[in-house]
């Protein structure tokens, strides 16, 4: 036992490392990146033989930890939110084969959208696929639920869904380990049929997955995670999920907190404790990080009556992420805060690194597509999305991983012209190779531009799973030779990507520019590494 | 008599307790002015929680950061607005960013040097002059400091000597935090860290407000 300073996603590997996991799988994606990034790095980690990889996606990546579960050992795939709409197939699923060692699918919303498109919340994945869902309300209880939920995992016999959010990914505290536990020897499933879902035997295994159902409820009643605090004035009630409670308890430092509060980081929704809480309070507030689950829930569960106040009723913004101030406001401690900012105070976005291999692409992109109506691009997600941008302003999409090669194909199909789709090499292996498959079978009139910097860039320079492959995947996919065009975007070579662009925007066919130079930032990384060393 | 019964309680029940909020622009390294903070305040055995912005707003972007300090168990990984004590910030525009989260006595203690990445960026001697006319303020050129004493990476460890009158931790600890995080690098840079440390809080104290 020994305490060390955390990042929530570090807790996570620690737990996991200490679980006795035998492998790690994910997809980098913020604000879960750093979880296996501290696996990578971990000493612990490598005198145990633990597997830590980056997969091609998320999809992939739980596949693979099923797998390792199959085979009767621990593992944990680690994702973002919206990874888990990419994975959903495999998720979900997963539920109706049951594991043999444990398995724990790790997921990091990001309420606010600090680092993405959406803010969905797992949870209603966790609800829909009937598995149970734990969600930490601190550092620490995110590393005990990571060490012990292999144990529950093969105990209850199904995978786990954790759930994180920004906040607690990304702050440190101090958290104390515990005694690392043995990795399990190999082992297949006792029943052979387990893993098939063929409708007979899909059938069974939903139907146990139902039984199983009252068990998790029993579990979560009885789960000290979700903790009963009695308090003296009845005349309302807390319900606070995962890390709103510390957003309520810090509104309480110096003061007793009058009411009662049922903290819930474990669910299915403990309908007894919840039940308990309506019928002795006079109304209630659900704290949740998120979307309102719980509070669209909970009629179902304690009846109609009494006032239940939360997201849905505007005590509460129906979006973004909860703080100390918004529940205060809600209890009516604090008013909204009014502050007065100088008039002066511009904006500073993110932008493109200077030096940057994408800039020179837009530059000769935006000069040849100036001679063009309309003048759309369709792109991706990556760091290159930050040339949607001023001064560039120069793609028109970023939807999903892999939507600019097949919302390209779908374009020029209802007639755009030219129709261009600008990805990042990581993008592209992750889910954008199959869509190139059926533009090359189709034979759509697309320009694929493929923007190569061996590398993860946005997520701080991970490995990415097509490294020094790309054209042959390309190739192998399908692609023409001659219309698989390799250019180093440099200044020096702009008059060259423009007379190239053109060339293959007026082929009609599929076309693939593969732009290839190492991301600067990570090369002044390496180079300082270098000099260290 | 009874007067110095009840000071003297008073001290004993004073809480430790200082939320500082790091601004600055994405690469700056406000996650080392952190770091010596965060070693400082675990050296003393205190409580720390330190909330840092990951992902796409590195990019040159403005960033923030949540330290924390207390002597208890600390909720909230985030600052809740109107109850910084401090914001600490190593470009000028940056420190008015967050205004919404200081008290209505806390510090802000910037750097002065911009850092100009926008086409819009205000006029310079606008945001010294907002800085100051608030009621408690530091303005220290940290990069002239460091640059003075030969050691241009120390600038961030300057603005920390600088912070360092406000901090209510000890200056051994602080120091202790320094080593702690630049041990691995040799002496000399610890040495040359220390310095640029000391160099800053002089600068601070010059400066009375």
């Amino acid at each position: 036992m020994k305490k060390i300073l955390l990042l929530g996603d570090e807790a996570i590997g620690q737990g996991a490392i200490d679980g006795g996991i035998s492998g790690i799988y994910a997809y980098p994606g913020t604000p879960s990146t750093e979880i296996m990034e501290y696996v990578q790095r971990s000493k612990q980690a490598k005198e145990n033989k633990i597997h830590a990889t980056w997969s091609a996606n998320e999809k992939t990546a739980v596949e693979s930890a099923l797998g390792m579960s199959y085979a009767g050992k621990r593992a944990i795939a680690c994702m973002k939110h919206v990874g888990l709409n990419v994975a959903a197939d495999a998720f979900i699923n997963s539920a109706i084969t049951g594991v043999n060692g444990g398995l724990i699918i790790l997921v990091a919303d990001d309420p606010s959208m600090h680092s993405s498109q959406n803010e969905q919340d797992s949870r209603f994945y966790g609800k829909f696929s009937l598995l149970p869902i734990f969600e930490p309300s601190n550092q620490q209880e995110a590393y005990e639920m990571t060490y012990n939920g292999f144990e529950i995992s093969e105990k209850i016999g199904l995978p786990i869904l954790l759930r994180i959010t920004t906040r607690l990914a990304h702050s440190r505290y101090g958290v104390t380990t515990l005694l690392p536990k043995k990795q399990n020897s190999f082992s297949v499933p006792k029943e052979p049929k387990q893993f098939i879902l063929l409708p007979a035997f899909a059938k069974k295994r939903y139907k146990s997955l139902l039984e199983k159902q009252s068990l998790l409820q029993k579990e979560s009643e009885s789960s000290s995670f979700n903790q009963f605090i009695v308090g003296k004035d009845k005349s309302l009630g807390i319900v606070a999920c995962g890390i709103s409670f510390n957003y309520l308890m810090e509104n309480f430092q110096d003061s007793e907190l009058p009411f009662s509060v049922l903290k819930i980081s474990q669910y299915p929704i403990p309908h007894q404790k919840i039940k308990k809480l309506y019928d002795e309070s006079d109304e209630l507030l659900i704290l949740e990080e998120g979307y309102p689950f719980v509070e669209e829930q909970i009629g179902n569960i304690v009846g109609i009556g009494k006032k239940i106040r939360g997201r849905l009723t505007g005590d509460l913004p129906r979006d973004g992420e909860l703080n100390p101030n918004l529940v205060a406001i809600a209890l009516g401690l604090e008013k909204e805060n009014q502050t007065n900012f100088p008039e002066f105070l511009a904006s500073r976005p993110p932008a493109m690194c200077p030096g940057c291999g994408h800039i020179d692409v837009y530059k000769a992109l935006n000069e040849v597509m100036k001679d063009f109506e309309p003048q759309r691009v369709l792109s991706d997600i990556g760091c290159y999305t930050l040339g949607a941008l001023p001064p560039f302003n120069a793609i028109n999409s970023c939807v999903d991983m892999g939507a600019s090669i097949t919302m390209a194909k779908g374009a020029s199909e209802a007639g755009m012209f030219p129709s261009i789709a600008v990805i990042g090499d990581s993008t592209f292996t992750h889910s954008g190779m199959t869509g190139l498959l059926d533009a090359v079978n189709d034979k759509a009139n697309i320009v694929v531009i493929i923007l190569d910097n061996s590398l993860v860039g946005m997520t701080g320079g991970q490995k990415a799973s097509g490294e020094g492959k790309i054209d042959k995947i390309c190739l192998g996919i399908g692609v023409e030779k001659e219309h698989l065009k390799i250019v180093e975007p440099l200044r020096k070579n702009h008059e060259l990507m423009k007379k190239i662009l053109l060339e293959e925007i007026n082929y009609n066919g599929v076309s693939v520019i593969i732009a290839r130079r190492e991301c600067v930032t990570e090369l002044s990384k390496k180079k300082k590494l270098k000099v260290i060393k | 008599m009874r007067y110095r019964i009840i000071k003297k309680e008073k001290i004993k029940s004073d809480k430790m307790k200082k939320d500082i909020i790091l601004a600055g622009v994405g690469g700056q390294g406000i996650l080392t002015i952190a770091a010596v903070i965060g070693l400082a305040a675990v050296d003393k055995g205190l409580f720390i929680k330190q909330a840092e912005v990951h992902g796409m707003s590195q990019r040159g972007g403005e960033v923030i950061s949540h330290l924390r300090i207390s002597d208890k168990e600390i909720f909230s990984d985030i600052i809740p607005k109107g109850k910084a004590d401090m914001i600490l910030s190593l470009e000028p525009l940056e420190s008015l960013r967050y205004l919404d989260f200081l008290k209505e006595e806390g510090y802000i203690i910037t750097n002065t040097k911009p850092f100009e990445n926008i086409p819009n960026y205000p006029e310079i001697s606008k945001i010294l002059a907002e800085i100051s006319s608030r009621k408690n303020s530091r303005l220290v050129d940290v990069e002239e400091i460091a640059r003075e004493i030969n050691s241009v990476k120390s600038a961030n460890i300057v603005l920390v000597g600088a912070a360092s009158l406000f901090l209510d931790i000890p200056l051994e600890n602080l120091e202790n935090g320094i080593k702690q995080l630049f041990g691995k690098k040799g002496e000399e840079v610890v040495n040359q860290n220390i310095f640029a440390f000391r160099k800053g809080r002089k600068e601070a104290e010059k400066q009375v407000g």
